[in-house]
């Protein structure tokens, strides 16, 4: 394809109106996606990953609006689209998968019928012949029984269950991207694995690019083959996981790898949080926004944000680290 | 297990597995037989010109205030002679049409606003609620009495202002369940697969209110009779000569000392209609909470 990259986000500002101010929910954040890429980003909650989702498909909550920057996806602008291109796209180029499989399907529809409903707004296919496509995506995505399966309802199924009827829903009409926004959260430990492997497999199988939105670390390291860390509506780090994971350049990301608890730590030993909490987004300090929960800050960082800059093998945003400083394992706290 | 086994089973007949309204006929006794006991009521109307033994105008003063269980009137005969059973048939005619009428200029009216007001939200839906709290201040039977005086006395009127009665009922229902409805992920997941929002509210949320709605249809058709009896009774209905229920227990009030079957036929047929529909509401409410489906 003639395009150099599949999907470029470009310092992307995306605003809530709340009821005592604004929220800069993402505030300029730019990232690329190749073909066939799968792209994690991560940050707990409120850090803005679902919100950049929601920007890229342009179907933030109404009190939301993007204020600047620039989405292109194969070359088109999707930020200047109007809002039937911007439908043409959803469900066809760009899907998205959801956090809560419980409330993610009509409860009123049979499961076949609406794993088939893109196919119908998309491609003008007849209903019995969604249905019949439904059936062989259930097979795709591992529902067993799709012929029966395809007949009942949401709340016949399971959690991972509806989960993979969600994923057969959004790769009906074989995208290109696929944006899955926390889909293993709401699930059990097991049935979690089985999604992502189902997950990595299509990507492997179909070339599906993926977006990864998670605030698990573990998934990520499974996954991914680049990884965004979001704080406060920024990007605090980017890079290959290899090198975020092995060598974290932001304080925030050695902070979430440092509370993973670990089976040979020794016995007694507490766990590690991080301490303070998540920025109230309204007042948002000035400086770099980690700095009243970092274990490095130094004067300058409360005072001027830093940019988002190469250190070493990735770019992170921390003035520290950007001054050529490592982060020692057991320093601060 | 996600490279799927070739189970062959797409090439099966995909077979619907039934439910609707079989089912829950088969599976809830009072619902089955509230429904029948209404199904009754419309035969009756639909059926009163041949089931009728009299013509229910036809004024025999030679046989007036004839008792009930007289043979050729099984239920007597009022101050005119006119029989009973015929004016009680032809009267459900009258009531239920009304009351059907008048549910649906509340379910449209009041749908509307809930739909638009529980959609759009902010200062649509704070202008809205205004409104129809405005309507829910005054007591039912008040505001649809006012209504047909502002209007004029008449069954089309009675409608009207029965209907709209029911407006804010509907209206707070719908916009309830369309803002629980929003907060599902399946809103955000339909517009994201490109659905339009009037795909979005025609063929996702819609169908997501009809539970509610036919609960509250048959429980607001009990209201919109026993509302049509008393303005017909108070001479706000139904105009003379038309056999209705309501203008028979006031006419066959002033006789209640000496002949009481006059009020108390009619009064037994508003009864046994308000309760069949409420007892329908009721049991499909039942029948219908999710909460308690297996």
């Amino acid at each position: 394809m003639a395009f150099a990259h599949l999907l470029e986000v470009d310092d992307i500002h995306s605003h809530l109106a709340v009821k005592d101010g604004t929220v800069r929910a993402v505030d300029g954040v730019s990232f690329k996606v190749d073909a066939g890429e799968t792209l994690g980003i991560v940050g707990e909650s409120g850090s803005g990953k679902s919100m950049t989702a929601l920007s890229i498909m342009r179907l933030l909550p109404r009190s939301g609006s993007i204020v600047q920057g620039k989405v292109t996806f194969k070359g088109r602008v999707l930020t200047e689209l109007s809002e039937d291109e911007m439908e043409a796209i959803r469900g066809t180029e760009i899907a998205m998968i959801f956090q809560d499989p419980m409330t993610s399907l009509n409860p009123v529809y049979r499961t076949g019928w609406q794993v088939g409903e893109p196919l119908r707004i998309h491609r003008h296919v007849d209903t019995r012949t969604s249905i019949r496509a439904a059936a062989d995506l259930f097979q795709k995505v591992g529902i067993p029984d799709a012929s029966k399966r395809v007949t009942q309802f949401p709340h016949m199924f399971s959690g991972g269950m509806r989960q993979r009827a969600m994923i057969a829903m959004g790769l009906s009409t074989s995208p290109s991207l696929l944006i899955a926004d926390e889909p293993t959260t709401a699930l059990d430990v097991t049935i979690q694995a089985q999604i992502l492997e189902l997950l990595r497999t299509l990507n492997r199988d179909y070339g599906t690019a993926t977006i990864l939105i998670t605030h698990n670390l573990g998934v990520v390291a499974g996954m991914c083959d680049r990884v965004i860390v979001m704080y406060a509506g920024r990007v605090v780090e980017q890079g290959r996981t290899e090198d975020v994971f092995a060598r974290p350049e932001h304080p925030y990301t050695w902070s979430l790898l440092r509370s993973i608890p670990r089976l040979d730590a020794d016995e007694h030993e507490p766990l590690k949080p991080i301490d303070g909490s998540p920025p109230d987004m309204v007042r948002l300090p000035a400086g770099c926004k980690f700095t009243p929960r970092c274990p490095f800050a130094i004067p300058r960082c409360a005072a001027e944000e830093p940019e988002l800059l190469t250190v070493r093998d990735q770019l992170s945003r921390c003035w520290v680290t950007q001054a050529g400083a490592t982060l020692d394992g057991d320093q601060g706290g | 297990m996600s490279n799927a086994p070739a189970i062959v089973a797409a090439q099966e007949p995909i077979r619907r597995t039934p439910v609707a309204v079989l089912e829950l006929l088969r599976g809830h006794r009072r619902v089955a037989a509230s429904f029948v006991l209404v199904a009754i009521l419309f035969l009756v109307a639909v059926l009163s010109p041949v089931m009728s033994p009299h013509d229910p105008l036809a004024v025999s003063p030679d046989s007036s205030y004839l008792p009930p269980l007289t043979p050729g009137h099984v239920l007597g005969t009022d101050e005119l002679g006119r029989d009973l059973l015929s004016r009680i048939l032809w009267g459900a005619r009258v009531s239920l049409p009304v009351a059907f009428v008048a549910v649906a200029v509340g379910l449209f009216g009041g749908g509307l606003i809930g739909l638009v007001s529980g959609y759009a939200g902010g200062i649509t839906d704070l202008l809205l609620m205004r409104l129809v709290d405005a309507l829910l201040a005054f007591p039912g039977l008040i505001l649809a009495i006012a209504v047909v005086a502002a209007l004029g006395p008449g069954l089309r009127n009675a409608m009207i202002a029965i209907g709209i009665v029911a407006v804010p009922v509907y209206a707070r229902l719908v916009r309830a369940v369309v803002l629980q409805l929003k907060q599902m992920e399946f809103v955000v997941a339909t517009r994201s697969l490109g659905a339009t929002p009037l795909r979005l509210i025609l063929r996702h949320l819609i169908p997501n209110l009809l539970n509610p709605i036919i609960v509250q249809v048959s429980l607001s058709a009990g209201f919109a009779i026993l509302a049509e009896a008393t303005l017909s009774f108070l001479g706000l209905g139904a105009q003379l000569p038309t056999p209705d229920w309501g203008q028979m227990i006031n006419s066959g009030a002033s006789f209640l000392n000496n002949d009481p079957w006059l009020a108390i036929v009619p009064g037994a047929a508003i009864s046994i209609t308000v309760y069949s529909f409420n007892l329908l509401g009721d049991s499909l409410r039942d029948a219908l909470d999710p909460r308690l489906r297996s």
